[in-house]
């Protein structure tokens, strides 16, 4: 199965933040809230540090 | 609501050992949850749990095994190797199935081979929330 190094990390991102909302939170929509904001703290680790390397590596 | 509705049925289910509860966890994903009376959770991380697997394997992902060497190579194997166990009957099945990926260059492969271990991993997880609400300690 080829996915690019992108889809692959959003589909990490999914699988983690699905689990972490529902195991750390008491609520369905605190769980909804929280493995959104996991999902999108992923996000945005994934472009920065994309970035980061993109002018670290030239 | 949803919490409503469930705390009922869940409140009269007769108590479950921790550790059965434990190793149920460990060995299907989820299954720990169901068994305490969770089983919108329980459905939840089972999906998500075999899906990273799932795709782990598709991805040509290699499994880590016990070997040592220096101290870094060793943690990461030994580390690695026991997030494949986490992952309880899944990475059993596929062991007992032949399963047997070499250590290969690729970012295909590599992100299989963490895909793997992030199952188990996550499976720690799903476990030890097992452990807290079979023991009161969690809702």
């Amino acid at each position: 199965m080829k996915l690019s190094n992108f889809e692959m990390a959003v589909l990490f991102a999914l699988f983690s933040s699905v689990v972490l909302g529902v195991v750390t939170k008491r609520t369905d929509r605190e769980r909804v809230r929280y493995g959104l904001k996991c999902f999108c703290s992923f996000m945005l680790a994934l472009f920065a540090i994309g970035w980061a390397m993109h002018f670290l590596h030239g | 609501m949803a919490q409503a509705s469930t705390t009922p049925a869940v409140s009269s289910l007769p108590a479950k050992s921790p550790y059965l509860v434990l190793i149920v966890s460990w060995l299907l994903p989820g299954a720990g949850h169901f068994l305490l009376g969770r089983r919108g959770r329980g459905a939840i991380i089972f999906v998500t749990v075999l899906a990273a697997f799932v795709l782990g394997i598709l991805m040509r992902g290699a499994m880590f095994e016990p070997k040592t060497g220096d101290l870094l190579t060793t943690l990461i194997q030994y580390g690695g190797f026991v997030a494949n166990l986490l992952g309880g009957l899944f990475y059993l099945l596929a062991i007992w199935l032949g399963y047997s990926e070499p250590d290969q260059a690729g970012h295909s492969h590599d992100y299989g081979a963490k895909f793997l271990v992030a199952a188990g991993l996550l499976n720690l997880l799903a476990m030890v929330d097992a452990w807290e609400i079979a023991k009161g300690t969690k809702d």
